[in-house]
């Protein structure tokens, strides 16, 4: 078996007991890349040589010591790219320091290795909007592996990487986890620092791990998490060890099945293995409660209010004058603002910047953003009561597994809908996991991943892990 | 809430500093007009005396000492990216137009 697709702890025992090195992990990552990436096209950019280094040095006694992590592209990683999948960094940005969670990752002894593609500046739940190059679904390379994080999840999946950092404003981590059948984790907001983070949308942004199990996903957070001064809404809660209560079981845990996840839009197929597992908990000796969280419906129009207008703050950054490329006619400061941000940005991100700009606009800030705070308030209280009753709530992450690439083409509502049962956490600010949950059968004969969704209370991160364990032990394969 | 109607592409694009060709324009029009009508929804839910939600850390205006933060970058290491610099500032095109 291949190192580059075996678990982080499987490879941990192996390193302390000395029968390999992390220079023998790393090597084979590279040559997974080299065979696998051609066709799945994950990752962005990779310095092997500079991981070799790291490698051999790495500190083996530390939790994540000599195993290699790909990082997603828009978190920075000191003297790397960080292009956001955008042509605005492509070629014209090295990080001038790291991200808390690249450093805490790298302090966990860990080897900081590849860069993966996304939609741009993270805008997108296909991994199409990259400027830079298309990623495909490992499982039928003529699917999307979904997004954000798409590269960071086909290369996990695609056995080219051992585990990865990505990061979800609406479904980041978890959609794409879900499209291509690994597990993705989305914290609490505040159980992660986003220093480094570029943001997207600073309210709803959390980074997260994508991984091989929950048990990986688990040691990750476990490296990740914890307070950061240089983030003011990062949280000082002490960091549990996610990895002690893994295996305690479901028994009397409450789990809440949302009637709003579960309505029209949801494929068949899907839906069946959604309650294949909830069914499976149950007879662990969990509770299945039926909830309601009503304003499930709302949660796409106000998370594309909400999005689009921290987003366009935020990228008001990329003027063309202190990093990135300057398109520049000679006619003034302002004239170069216009034509550095119209070359280096791509459609998804002109039209979300352009709807942020609008909703913030004078005469409708109150009638779209001011309105959409309210109704995200509504939803938190929702989730709030819910969690009075369950420990936990179970829903699918997707209405269908990976759709064909280009399928959505000219009409970008049609992926925004897609978002229905992923957005509401991130408005709420609680945690997410998405776990496999088997496979549908498509039209052309392949086998496509389905994830099953846990959400749980803020910072309840160890309550989700301890459930998604539960049903990946008695899921079989 | 709104009439979408006076949605104006070019209006607002110029305004987020956004060169767009014509053809971006009628495209972005059609589908941000899609996307505005989806949202106008939002008015049907009853928001009276609920509070707006910033973001959802239950943190508020947390102060640090006040004394310079050890963690800035280096200028070096800054103008590294810089698209254009001279003496150790960037450098921009012309601010104020003679005109």
């Amino acid at each position: 078996m291949s190192l580059a697709t075996q678990s982080i702890s499987a490879l941990r025992q192996q390193l302390t007991a000395g029968d390999i090195t992390s220079r023998d992990i790393v090597e084979s990552v590279a040559q997974a890349i080299d065979s696998n990436d051609t066709e799945v096209g994950a990752y962005l950019s990779r310095d092997v040589e500079k991981a070799l280094a790291a490698a051999d040095a790495a500190d083996l006694s530390l939790p994540l010591g000599g195993i290699p992590i790909a990082i997603k592209d828009n978190i920075n990683v000191e003297g790397e790219p960080c292009t956001c999948g955008s042509k605005f960094l492509q070629g014209a940005y090295l990080s001038p320091y790291d991200a808390t969670a690249s450093r805490k990752l790298k302090e966990a002894g860990a080897v900081l290795f590849g860069r993966t593609n996304m939609d741009e500046f993270a805008m997108g739940s296909s991994t199409e909007n990259s400027a830079i190059q298309l990623t495909r679904n490992p499982h039928d390379l003529n699917r999307i592996p979904g997004g954000s994080s798409g590269g960071s999840a086909a290369a996990v999946a695609s056995g080219s990487a051992i585990a990865a950092l990505g990061s979800d404003t609406g479904g980041s981590v978890r959609q794409p986890a879900s499209h291509c059948g690994v597990v993705g984790l989305k914290p609490s907001y505040g159980r992660v620092s986003r220093y480094g983070l570029v943001a997207f949308a600073s309210s709803l942004d959390q980074i997260g791990p994508l991984t091989n199990s929950v048990e990986d996903a688990a040691l990750l957070l476990e490296a990740i998490a914890g307070g950061d001064p240089r983030d003011s809404t990062c949280l000082d809660d002490a960091v549990p060890s996610y990895r002690e209560s893994l295996d305690k079981g479901v028994k009397g845990t409450r789990i809440g099945i949302p009637a709003e996840y579960f309505g029209e839009g949801l494929a068949p197929a899907v839906r069946e293995r959604i309650e294949t597992a909830a069914k499976a908990l149950e007879a662990e000796g969990a509770e299945l409660v039926e909830i309601s969280l009503p304003s499930t419906k709302h949660a796409v129009s106000t998370y594309y209010v909400l999005a689009p207008a921290e987003a366009s703050s935020n990228l008001s950054r990329f003027d063309g004058v202190r990093y990135g490329n300057r398109v520049d006619k000679g006619t003034g400061i302002v004239d170069m603002y216009g034509t550095s941000r119209s070359a280096g940005f791509g459609s998804e991100v002109k039209r979300r910047i352009i709807l942020g700009t609008y909703v913030l606009s004078s005469g409708y800030y109150d009638a779209y953003y001011t309105r959409a705070q309210k109704v995200r308030t509504i939803v938190q209280q929702e989730f709030q009561a819910a969690f009075q009753k369950v420990d936990a709530i179970l829903s699918p992450v997707s209405p269908g597994p990976a759709r064909k690439l280009g399928d959505a083409k000219g009409d970008p509502l049609s992926d925004y809908l897609a978002d229905i049962y992923t957005i509401s956490a991130n408005l709420a600010g609680i945690c997410g996991i998405s776990v496999p949950a088997g496979t549908v059968p498509s039209d052309e004969g392949t086998n496509l991943p389905v994830g099953l969704q846990l959400l749980g209370p803020h910072m309840a991160e160890e309550t989700i892990l301890r459930v998604a364990k539960t049903w990946e032990s008695v899921r079989g394969e | 809430m709104s009439d979408t109607n006076d949605f104006k592409v070019d209006y607002v694009a110029n305004l987020a500093r956004l060169d767009i060709t014509p053809e971006e324009a009628k495209r972005y029009q059609g589908q941000l007009d899609g996307i505005l009508s989806y949202i106008e929804e939002l008015t049907s839910i009853d928001v009276d005396g609920i509070e707006p939600t910033a973001h959802p850390a239950p943190v508020l205006d947390r102060l640090r000492e006040d004394d310079a933060p050890a963690f800035s970058i280096k200028q070096e290491a800054f103008l590294r990216n810089a698209p254009d610099q001279a003496s150790n500032q960037l450098r921009v095109p012309k601010v104020v137009d003679p005109s």
